[in-house]
This record gives C-alpha cells, structure tokens and sequence, in this order.
C-alpha cells in the first residue's frame, strides 16, 4: 500500500478495526430502543429504495429517446390513498412503539435508588445517596434501577449516556428525572449534549458500570462519613428550620414528618404533591407555596443555599418518616454552640450513627 | 430524436431584446430606488448569494475544527462563535429568503399575470431591511461575534454570555421583518391580481407552495419578533420572564422560540418544493401527477406545521402527555411531505424525459429530501428522539432537508429560470456536472454524521472523543468536494451573463405565463395583460399555441 499515504491507511485500519454503527448497549433500555431504530431504518431504507428505483426505471422507460411523446394523467385517487395511507399507518406503528419507549425511560420504577446530579458551567456533581460527591463521573452497579433527578445552577444543560440510550435536560430552577438499568460492566461516555457556553465540548465524564460487588467496595473507599440525608439533617439544623418546623404546639411552621409523597392542602386553596420539586420551591420560594393554617413568614432561602445544599435538605426531609427524627435534629439545634453556625461532622452525638442511617432509606 | 427539450432561436440571428427591466434604466440608483419586482428579485439574489458565501466559508471553518479530536485550529470559544455566525447567516440570511426573495419575487407576478407584487414599494422595503439585518450581522461578526447558538437559547444569552446578543437579535428582528413584508405582499398579490381566468387551481404549483410558506412568515415571524424583544429586556433591564430565580419560566423561551422556528423550516422548504413541481413537470412534458393533492398538501403543511414545535423539547420536562400529543402530530405533518414525493415520482411516469440540469438538481433534491423527511420521523418517534436529539444525527438530519432538499432546490431554480432571468443559457455540460459534484460532495459530508449521532456525538463540540475521528474525516473530506460543486455554478453563471447563448422566449418549451413572454422579460412583463384559458402544466396547449404561431407568421 505504498500509494496510501501511511497516515491515512493508518486512519482507515483504525477505522474497520473498530467500526461501530450504534454505540454499545449498556442498559436495559438498549436493545429495545435499538429495536425500534433498527425498524425504522429497515423502513426507512425500502421507502428509499422503492423512491429511487421508481426513478430510475421511469427515467430509463421514458426518457424523450424512447417515449418522445409523453401521455398527459390527471392523476389517481386510489394511487395516492395508498401513498396516503401506507405511510401514515407505518408512521403511527412507530407513534406507538416510540412512546411506548419514551414513558418506559420517564416511568422509574418504585425500587429505584436516587442519585442526585448538578449541572454548572462546565461539570456535572453527583450527590449520592450515602453521601459520595463525584465530580464529571457516575459509579453504578448493574441490575439496579437507577433514578437520576436532574438539575442546574445556571444554563441548561443535558446529561447523554449513549450507552445506555438515556438524555435528560439539566434545567435551571426545575428538577427532572431519568431511569435506566446498566446491564454491563464498563466505562462509558457522558457527554453534556445542551450547548452550555464557551466549555461546552469539555463538560464530559465517564459513567463507570460495576458490578454489584465492586459497587460496594467503591461506596465504601469513597465515603465522606455521612450520607446526603445526614448533611442535610446538619443544614437544617445550622439553618435553624426546626426553630419553626418542630412538633411543638406552638409551632409557627407544619411538622415535616412524613410530609414527602403527602397531599398538601394549601392556604391559596387546593392541594399540592410533596414531592421533591415541591419541597424545592416550599425552601426557595416560600411565600408561594403556604400550607393551610399556617401565615406566610418563612424567608426565602434563595442564594443561601446551593442546589447541593437544597439536595440535601429534600432528601433529608423525604427521609423524616416519623417526628422523633425532628425532635432529635431539635435538640441537635439546641445543643450548637451559639457562635457556631455549622457542627463538625464529628461532635455530633445527639444523632447515633446507627439510628440515623436506619431512618434514612437506601 | 434528440435528447433534450431545449429550443434555441437561431444564435445568428438573434438578439437579447432592446427594451427589458435589465435595460429599461440605467445608473445605481434606478436600481436602489427601483419598484420592480424582477430588480429587486436581482437584488436580493446578489445580496443573498454573497451572505451564502459568509455562511459557507464559516462552515469550511467548523469542517476543518473538526479534522481533529482537539480543539486546536480554535479556541472553543471562537468555535462556538464560527457556529453561531453560521447558523444565523444561513438561517435568517441565505434559506428563509433564498428562493421566496428571488425567484418568488422574480416569478410569482409573472406567473399568475400580474404586472408586479401588489406592494411594490413594500417589497423594495423588505430588501433594505433584509440588508439592515445582514450588515447588522457582519457588525456582530466583526465586532467579536456571539456565542449562544442559532437558538438564543435562555438563560444562556440573557445572564451568562457577554458578546453581541443584542446586535444579532436585533439583526434577527429586522430581518424578520423583511420577511413579514414579503409573506404579506405574495398573499396580497396572490388574492388580489391573478390575470382574468387564473383561478386559484390554474396557478402553477410553485405559487401554491409560497401562498403557504408565506401564512407561515406572516403567522410565524411574529412571534420570534417577540421571543427576540423579551431576550433583550430581559439581558438589559432583567425583566424576569425567563429568569426561574425571579419566578419566570426558561422553558417559555423555548416555546416561543420554536413556536416560529419549527414552521421556519417549512418556510424555508416549502418555496423549494414549489420549484421542483416545476421543474419536475416541465422536464417530464407532463402535468404534475394529483396536481390538487400537491396543492393542498401544501397548505397542510403549513397548518400543522403549527402544532408541532414541542418535538424540539421531548427531553426538556414537558409532560409526558405533551409529548404524546406533539408526536402524534408530527407523525401527521410527515405525510403531506410523502404524498409530494410519490406524486413527483408518478409526474415522471409515462412522461417524455430530459435530464437537464435543473432535473438533476430535482433529481437529487428528491433523494436527499427523502433521507432527510424519513430521518426526521426518527426524532419525532419520542422514544427515539431521547438517544437521537442533540447529536449529530439533527444536524445531518436538518442539512439534508435544508442544504440536501432547499439548497439543492435553489440551484434546480435558479438553472430553470436563469435563462429568463438574464436572455442567456448557462453552458450545459459544465453546470451537469457542478450538479453532480454536488451531489457526491453532499452525501460524503453529511451521511456520516448520521453515523456519528447515532453513535452519540453530541453537536456543537469544538472536541471529541477520538474514536469518532475517521467519520469527521470523511466529513470534512466531502465538504471540501461540496464547496467546489458550489463555487462553479458561481463561475460559470457569471460567464453565461456575457457569453452565453440566447434563449428565446421558451428554451424548455415550459407552460408557465412567464415563459410565454419575451426573456428578459419587460418592466411591465406582458405586452398585453393574458388570459388564462387553460389548466396549469396543460402540454397541449402550448402545442396549439405554437402551430397558432407558425399559421399567423407563415
């Protein structure tokens, strides 16, 4: 091959070597959404086929050399109900079968553990639930559900795992959610797929799949010492939430035991689903959003807390299914030297270790 | 039998006429103060032509980026500048008024009869507020360029970039303007002066398809007007509208935005496909096969494609019931898009056929369009679009619609009607080929990014992981071969203006009201006002027409 220049039959080597069509199927969504593109590219292709051959032997029959003199139709009604109708029912056919996909990829099931992710300009945070931060990097096992809740802190942003055929937007003030099932073990492409601004192209990682086993040993070397739920067990303490959100009779805010998953009557008239957007905007924009019975002098906590921050307290607050958890995080309050706005994660012995984690679901 | 339609006056004898819109007056300003649909439609043509070369040399920069992994011809953020630059020239410069501006302008008039556009004066206007936008946008570009993307997309261009917003959204918006007027003027003129007998199912097809483009401009334009304004108030005064910190909705952005950009694209194709009736028919000998079926699948178009913009945001957080709802409608606004290709392919069927080049730009328009129709059926399939959105697969999928069917839609037109134009043919044999060139050039630019998408690049990278290397290469390699199939017809177009042959008042032998008069035409286009007293595309009569001729001059 001395007339190939060497670079590009290295190119070309490199190429056959490693040609892909479709990235790997590294989830359980994989296969079935390659199904359906696989279907579509099969009709797509004949469709093509049959437009291209149609003009190719019409050009051939009926080129002025051979049929100098053309024959004037009008037209044909039942010509074009077929070609109405063929492919409208094609197009429905893949209507049904793509939303069948797309509400399987935004339904997660109820088993599924939660992981928290933050997009900023450029990088991607994740909050896991025991408390692991990443920074432009996802560890998962496989065979376990995996909701993402989605948000940023600036611009859009959008969080593709090819692999796994999954993107969701990263929207500014909103949370949104993914699911998927990693299926094989690896290092796969995570890309931010939102033009975000001038670092755009370099807001990547790696999602690394293990397996179940390696999964643990990975929680275990990256622990910070306490899990999400447990920083903002502390936050709301340094915050002073408990001032208000306490059991007391007296209480000028509504317990927030097991307020997440509630249907919440509120003052402005109609009800609202806890859910994590909801406990969101209740600590960002208070005012909005006041539970009947109670009057409208919560503070905003806008630009006091980072959305990590807010992660930590929704997830604490979805983990406060009985009100001895308040009172402990009470006393905890009580007990903070008043200079000192935030415990050491150390001097914390109000909250036994043992119990705390037994509250918080996994 | 020889193998073409073309019909020359003996080259000896002949001669451009003396009196035409081209020599009528003379000097600049008989051109700048000029209410003549034809010198406007010149105008804009030159105008039009020299912004595609700014887009195309913007993305001849992108292409040769990305021969490397690296971001290293570029900073990222120059990259991200070269793409945005590209985008808004070739959106709102070159596609939205390439063939509605020139030809439309040029032809619709002379197609049904009339004399000029309704508005005249309104139409000199729309030229000067499409060159305002334009030199607003080499400002920007000279000035330090913009970074947000095509798309503005909030809150991106209103709190975190800090180059020239401001100028390109008021770019964008006075050329939108410049779009209004035009969509306005043709629906005018469209109603109110088609020549005696012209009713509306005698118009040529071409004419359909730009009363339809035009309800959208009109509809549509407004809308991104307003989008555009509420960015600027926003970036400068902090309105909040967008802002979710001071209770807005960035979301909003996006549904305003596409609530134009989404039928923009169907603004942008619909005039191509209108040529390609046209052509298609003139280059078969024969009436376009459902002629009404072609009409109305127009304006179907043009109606749902109202209702569909939501499929630019499956990913976004709308509900997923929204999503249901915006899929199945785009299911529904691909069909008249099927109806139209089958009903061309059947025009050719016992037709008399030719293969000039504007049939194999028709040809090939109707190849890539087809790709690029069936592809997008794979992003408004919802649970497709999640893997396929936001990857290379849309930027392959929308070039083959917009350079793939529009671009190549344009030169069929522009090759079909140069002749009327200018009174002289372009040279055959080089401009096939140009046609060709184009056509391999295209397809190895833009079918590895299908590839590419699929296996997850994500767009608007200046850097990529290196295992997508080769297919960029690729790329890049056929952009190269496609700049070359644009530049001839540049070459060889201009040539033609001095030394091409005379063509007569009909070199196709085509049907149309505006072949029937002199070429180039008069200001005043017909020497008597004509009647229509014959279907469109009616073959025999312009046989009867001819033998008429030939009695009353023998």
């Amino acid at each position: 091959m001395s007339h190939i220049s060497p670079t590009i039959w290295q190119f070309l080597v490199k190429w056959m070597t490693n040609f892909a069509l479709y990235p790997p199927e590294a989830s359980k969504i994989a296969p079935q959404m390659d199904a359906l593109y696989f279907f579509m590219v099969l009709v797509s292709l004949i469709g093509l086929t049959i437009v291209i051959l149609l003009v190719t032997s019409f050009s051939l029959l009926y080129n002025k050399k051979r049929h100098p003199v053309a024959v004037q139709i009008e037209g044909s009604t039942l010509l074009e109900a077929t070609w109405t109708i063929i492919p409208l029912g094609l197009f429905l056919v893949m209507f049904v079968w793509g939303a069948l996909i797309y509400f399987r990829v935004f339904t997660p099931p109820a088993n599924a553990m939660n992981i928290y992710v933050v997009g900023k300009q450029w990088m991607w945070k994740v909050e896991h639930p025991g408390g692991q931060h990443e920074i432009n990097a996802l560890h998962i096992p496989t065979g376990q559900p995996i909701q993402l809740t989605l948000i940023s802190q600036d611009v859009f942003h959008s969080f593709s795992i090819p692999a796994f055929r999954v993107k969701r937007e990263a929207i500014p003030g909103r949370y949104t959610t993914v699911w998927f099932e990693a299926t094989t073990p690896g290092t796969y492409h995570l890309f931010c797929t939102q033009y975000c601004g001038t670092e755009h192209s370099h807001m990547t990682g790696d999602i690394v799949v293990l397996t179940p086993e390696d999964f643990k040993k990975w929680l275990a070397s990256s622990t910070s010492g306490a899990s999400l739920a447990q920083n903002g067990e502390r936050l709301f303490a340094s915050l002073s939430c408990a001032a208000c959100h306490n059991t007391r009779p007296d209480a000028r805010g509504p317990s927030l035991a097991s307020v997440y998953g509630s249907k919440l009557p509120l003052s402005s008239g109609g009800t609202v689903l806890a859910d994590d957007a909801y406990l969101r905007e209740a600590i960002l924009n208070p005012s909005q959003h006041i539970t009947q019975g109670y009057a409208p002098i919560m503070p905003t906590y806008q630009g006091q807390v980072s959305e990590e921050g807010v992660i930590a307290l929704v997830e604490y607050i979805k983990n406060l299914d009985s009100d001895y958890r308040v009172q402990q995080t009470t006393n905890t309050t009580e007990l903070l030297p008043e200079s000192e706005g935030k415990a050491p994660a150390g001097q914390k012995p109000a909250v036994p270790k043992g119990a705390g984690q037994g509250m918080v679901k996994q | 039998m020889s193998d073409t339609i073309v019909v020359l006056p003996d080259q000896r004898t002949a001669r451009i006429p003396k009196t035409n819109y081209l020599t009528k007056e003379n000097g600049l300003l008989s051109w700048l103060l000029t209410g003549d649909h034809k010198r406007i439609a010149i105008l804009y043509l030159i105008s039009i032509t020299c912004f595609f070369f700014v887009g195309g040399a913007l993305a001849g920069l992108i292409r040769l980026e990305l021969l490397t992994p690296q971001s290293d011809l570029m900073a990222t953020d120059t990259y991200n500048k070269v793409f945005t630059m590209h985008g808004v020239v070739m959106i709102f410069l070159f596609l939205v008024p390439s063939v509605p501006a020139t030809l439309g302008n040029f032809f619709i008039p002379m197609m049904i009869g009339a004399k000029d556009l309704a508005l005249p004066k309104v139409n000199l206007l729309s030229w000067y507020l499409y060159m305002v936008g334009g030199i607003l946008v080499l400002y920007t570009m000279v000035s330090g360029g913009v970074d947000t993307g095509w798309t503005f997309t909030t809150p991106l261009s209103t709190h975190y970039v800090n180059t020239n917003v401001l100028s390109t959204g008021l770019a964008v918006f006075v050329a939108g303007f410049s779009s209004i007027f035009t969509g306005l003027n043709f629906i005018v003129t469209i109603h109110k002066m088609r020549a005696p007998g012209m009713t509306w199912f005698r118009m040529p097809l071409f004419v359909w398809a730009h009363y339809a483009a035009s309800i959208l401009m009109v509809l549509g334009t407004p809308v991104l007007a307003i989008a555009i304004v509420l960015v600027a108030l926003e970036r400068t005064i902090g309105i909040g509208v967008f802002d979710p910190t001071k209770g807005g909705d960035p979301l909003l952005f996006q549904h305003l935005f596409w609530f134009y950009s989404h039928p923009a694209v169907y603004i942008m194709i619909l005039p191509g496909m209108g040529v390609i009736s046209e052509t298609i028919s003139t280059f078969s000998r024969k009436r376009v096969f459902g002629y009404t079926a072609v009409a109305f699948s127009s304006v179907a178009i043009a109606v749902f494609g109202f209702f569909v913009w939501a499929h630019h945001m499956f990913i976004m957080g709308i509900s997923n019931y929204s999503v249901l709802i915006f899929s199945l409608l785009t299911m529904l606004v691909a069909v008249p898009s099927a109806i139209k290709i089958f009903n061309w392919t059947f025009t050719l069927y016992k037709g008399s056929i030719t293969f000039e080049t504007p049939m194999l730009y028709t040809f090939g328009f109707m190849g890539l369009f087809t790709i690029g129709g069936l592809t997008g059926v794979f992003l408004g399939t919802s649970g497709t679009d999640i893997h396929l959105t936001e990857t290379y697969f849309i930027v392959a999928h929308f070039h083959f619609v917009m350079v793939g069917g529009m671009l190549m839609a344009f030169l069929a037109g522009i090759h079909f009607w140069w002749p009327k134009m200018t009174g002289r043919m372009y040279p055959e044999k080089i401009s096939q080929l140009a046609a060709v060139v184009t056509f391999i050039g295209f397809n190895l630019t833009f079918f590895p990014q299908f590839i590419l998408g699929t296996l997850g690049m994500p767009r608007r990278y200046a850097s990529y992981p290196p295992e997508f290397q080769i297919l960029n290469v690729f790329s890049t390699a056929g952009a190269t071969i496609l700049g070359v199939g644009y530049l001839l017809p540049v070459l060889y177009l201009t040539w033609s203006l001095k030394y091409g042959a005379i063509a007569g008042n009909n070199p196709w032998q085509a049907t149309g009201l505006e072949w029937q008069t002199q070429s180039p035409p008069l200001t005043e286009n017909f020497v008597e006002l004509p009647i229509m007293d014959h279907e469109a595309y009616d073959y025999d009569w312009l046989e009867r027409q001819k033998e008429k001729e030939v009695a009353s001059v023998g």
